[in-house]
């Protein structure tokens, strides 16, 4: 059969970093009219080759054609004129600007260098009415939840071209990690775009860690390990066992044990109490119990009010009703700082806004947390600092294993990592985790997930938040369920606990 | 380990451009003045061009090491200048009213005085920027413009000149065949990086001004940080303002650390702290105030013509802020004095056009001399 010529084809590509080999003779190829899936664990590649695809990085050896002309990337503008459009894993807009501006930035209907601002309006409101969303886009962007951004991060890219004519659209479409933060019925209205774009002709690729969003929606698939290519499949002749095999290299027992792993029932004696916590705009108020070493999920959909509830409990917002009480003594709450000298952790589900210092180095980022308990004038001594830090980072597997390496070059897994590190070396009594496992591929998942099971065992409590249902189910003890901004029901996790059962309570927990 | 590696560790040294670039302007002056590195003892005390560097340079230093750890929280304090001449004018009055103005005592009171005011200045101006939330530019903007106010009602707008020989040893004196300035100046220099580095205060303005929420959520307190930052560059600005009204003996409530916050701040940006914050380096900032001294030096040497001093300071900045920048280098000399991550230069460059526009308004106006 012969096979349509490919409209993006990138051969031999080399990519290197100050001793990394970040990628090494990669091939890959994408049709027109196909949903292409980059598979591969974090720091496998990923994000470099669509890095060096779209102009961000330079590159060190190999060839670029598309539409059989060789091309050579100065900056993501330049890929973007020539038909590239990009949805970045995190979402890279001005908060501050509206949704319309947002979206036709950099490429405003002007007439006689006059942006024209009904005009953007009025396109902006249509696009994004075709898309079937129900967003103001005179509003500013920042007046949304992350999932809408990304939404409108996603209007943006496949808008472009829209404006100056049918001609010059969007000829590749790169998804690098667009569901991660959006829920079911978002992915759908994803999937069904994506689908429509599909049949225009437009080539995607699409990156996600979900396997059961690549089993819907892609056709082939490329799977990278180490940053060399493992091969290329159809979709539909590789299933998802051997795709794991092939993306970690190695039969899938890890993630066996764990989905058998009974959770352990030493749960000791109350930790932290949470009593009519509240703040308006945020969360309801509500009552809240952790016992030492239980693992307590929340579960919700998106915007629900998961990551309200563990802010409030830290500190990092201030409540405006409500006490928390830990070991029996009251938290001032008008800074984090009460929470954390009480033993309390949290890592953001924004790692990159709320959590890494990005030009420090991974050592830095790690003992930051330690280092601000001790206030400045008590460095941590050199040696100590030293060994804990390569303690962490060989047991969290941190890679580069490099405590020089600035956490900005860090591939996200990576990055998560350096969090928890950051958190763990304080040896907290409650760690919050805010979505830990967003953005991250199968093999480092199991790896968290397993140390949150090790981590609680050892009598450490845990709040789990998480959008997958049967992560939370997985590893908690007890399950809150969250609906519109109010915590509805707690729950004992048990086998009668399913997540058919959550989702029944998360519907009808408006009356409770 | 190879001459190539070693040569390629040594560019990429953070100093490296710095230093190249304050070494180049010394030689600059060679042809012109032959004796430019000789170094004479005259009367006990040395002389020579490099002595006189760094004793005119030596006010510059102090704002500029003062500037650099307010910078790496993400601010900017641009009431450093205004802060040189409350300080001056408060201890010049001062002492002008004893009895004895060679008095020790009257003299370490008035010193008090004006640091005392300065540390006003600095938790004023670090309330506004930590407590209030007032963006640095705007908050430190009021004393700027105010200061110079008080300046002239303390001198009552005139120029205050005194006679005190205890007083006049700290910009004017020699200690130990140097000027003692230079030693003001070493050991400001010595406490601040002890201070950063041997404490953990370096690694927590790094964190603050590399990410605020960040730092925030990690419990640093941000706050009492910005406060300290402030506090500590009025502290270094008030020892500028003693040292330059000590060399003149006098106290010029208009004209004393004019615009010195604007030279502070390009000597900051010149020793490779990101205006943006986050990392910083106190040595860079040394060897940049230099930079700018050395400059100053050089018009004057090879007799550049009055009226065309701050075109030819402008355009040697705009070399020097592009030589600084990774994207240029990476451009103009190839990939092997580039940026040690292919195209992540970003911030930089955005930082030099700043600061080259704010450099032509940074008049040579050095105050001792």
């Amino acid at each position: 059969m012969a096979e349509p010529r490919p409209v993006l084809q990138m051969t031999g590509i080399v990519k290197e970093f100050p001793g990394v080999r970040a990628l090494s003779d990669v091939d890959f190829r994408l049709f027109p009219g196909e949903i292409h899936a980059l598979m591969g664990e974090n720091g496998a590649g990923k994000s470099t080759l669509i890095k060096v695809l779209t102009g961000v990085y330079s590159l060190d050896g190999g060839t670029i054609t598309l539409d059989g002309r060789s091309v050579l990337f100065g900056s993501p503008l330049q890929a973007q004129q020539a038909g590239i459009s990009t949805v970045y894993q995190e979402v890279n807009l001005c908060p501050n600007l509206s949704v319309a501006e947002n979206i036709f930035i950099g490429r405003e209907p002007t007439r006689m260098g006059r942006i024209q601002w009904k005009r953007m309006r009025k396109e902006a409101a249509e696009l994004v009415d075709r898309l079937g969303l129900d967003i103001d886009v005179t509003a500013p962007l920042s007046s949304y939840p992350l999932a809408v951004q990304q939404l409108v991060a996603i209007v943006r890219s496949v808008g472009t071209g829209d404006s100056d004519g049918q001609g010059s659209g969007t000829k590749v479409l790169v998804l690098d990690e667009p569901t991660s933060s959006l829920d079911r019925d978002e992915v759908q209205e994803l999937f069904r775009l994506m689908r429509r774009l599909k049949d225009e002709g437009v080539a995607i690729l699409f990156v996600s860690h979900f396997l059961d969003q690549i089993y819907e929606i892609c056709d082939r698939m490329t799977v990278l390990r180490n940053g060399t290519l493992v091969g290329e499949h159809m979709v539909a002749d590789l299933d998802q066992v051997g795709l794991i095999q092939l993306m970690i290299g190695k039969a899938l027992d890890q993630l066996e044990e764990l989905h058998d792993q009974q959770l352990h029932s030493d749960v000791g004696e109350t930790l932290l109490t949470a009593e009519g916590l509240g703040r308006t705009g945020g969360i309801a108020p509500f009552d809240l119990e952790i016992k030492k070493g239980e693992v307590l999920g929340l579960a919700g959909l998106l915007g629900s009010g998961r990551t309200e509830l563990a802010r409030l409990l830290f500190g990092a917002d201030q409540p405006d009703s409500g006490k928390v009480t830990i070991g029996g003594k009251q938290l001032s709450m008008s800074a984090p700082n009460a929470a954390i000298g009480a033993g309390v952790a949290f890592c953001s589900e924004n790692r990159k806004a709320e959590g890494l210092v990005p030009d420090l180095t991974v050592r830095e980022n790690i003992i930051l947390a330690l280092q601000a308990a001790r206030g400045w004038t008590r460095p941590i001594p050199v040696a100590q600092r030293d060994e804990l830090v390569a303690k962490y980072i060989k047991a969290l597997d941190i890679r580069p294993a490099n405590p020089e390496a600035r956490v900005g070059q860090l591939s996200g897994g990576n990055q998560q990592k350096v969090l928890l590190a950051r958190w763990l070396i304080t040896q907290p009594k409650l760690l919050i985790l805010d979505e830990p496992t967003r953005g991250i591929d199968v093999g480092a998942k199991a790896e968290i997930q397993k140390l949150v099971v090790s981590l609680s065992e050892e009598g450490m409590s845990v709040l789990y938040i998480a959008a997958e249902l049967e992560e939370v189910l997985r590893l908690s003890h007890t399950i809150g369920v969250l609906r519109d901004r109010r915590l509805v029901a707690q729950l004992a996790n048990g086998p009668e606990i399913t997540s058919s059962r959550i989702m029944e309570t998360i519907a009808s927990g408006e009356h409770q | 380990m190879s001459t190539n590696s070693r040569w390629r560790a040594l560019t990429h040294h953070h100093l490296f451009w710095p230093v190249a670039v304050l070494v180049f302007l010394l030689l600059v002056n060679v042809p012109f003045t032959p004796d430019f590195f000789s170094v004479k003892m005259t009367g006990g005390h040395l002389y020579g061009s490099l002595v006189s560097i760094v004793l005119f340079g030596s006010p510059l230093i102090l704002v500029a090491v003062g500037m650099t750890v307010v910078i790496a929280t993400g601010g900017i304090d641009l009431s450093v200048g205004a802060v040189v001449a409350i300080t001056g004018a408060l201890a010049c009055s001062y002492i002008s009213h004893q009895a004895d103005q060679n008095a020790l005592s009257g003299v370490l009171l008035a010193m008090g005085l004006g640091l005392l005011a300065a540390v006003v200045c600095g938790l004023w101006n670090g309330f506004l920027v930590a407590r209030m939330g007032i963006q640095p530019i705007i908050a430190t903007l009021i004393i700027m413009v105010a200061g110079r106010g008080v300046a002239q009602l303390i001198t009552n707008g005139q120029i205050i000149t005194i006679n005190s020989d205890p007083y006049k040893l700290i910009g004017g004196g020699y200690w130990l065949t140097l000027p003692f300035s230079i030693f003001v100046v070493a050991v400001v220099v010595a406490v601040t990086v002890a201070l950063t580095r041997r404490t953990a205060l370096g690694l927590l303005i790094e964190a603050v001004g590399g990410n605020a929420e960040a730092s925030r959520l990690v419990g640093i307190r941000s706050r009492r940080i910005k406060i300290m930052v402030y506090v500590f560059c009025a502290l270094c600005a008030a020892v500028a303002g003693l040292m330059i009204s000590s060399n003149t003996s006098a106290a010029d409530g208009n004209n004393a650390g004019l615009w010195i916050e604007l030279d502070a701040i390009l000597a900051v940006v010149i020793g490779g702290t990101s205006l943006l914050g986050g990392r910083f380096s106190i040595g860079g900032t040394v060897v940049g105030a230099l930079v700018i001294q050395t400059l100053t030096t050089t018009i004057y040497t090879i007799g550049v013509p009055t009226q065309t001093n701050l075109v030819f300071k402008a355009a040697v900045v705009i070399v020097v802020c592009l030589l600084q920048s990774p994207k240029f280098r990476a451009k103009v000399f190839g990939a092997k004095f580039g940026a040690r991550f292919g195209a992540k230069g970003g911030a930089k460059p955005a930082v030099a056009e700043t600061d080259t526009a704010a450099s032509t308004d940074a008049a040579p106006k050095m105050e001792v001399s």
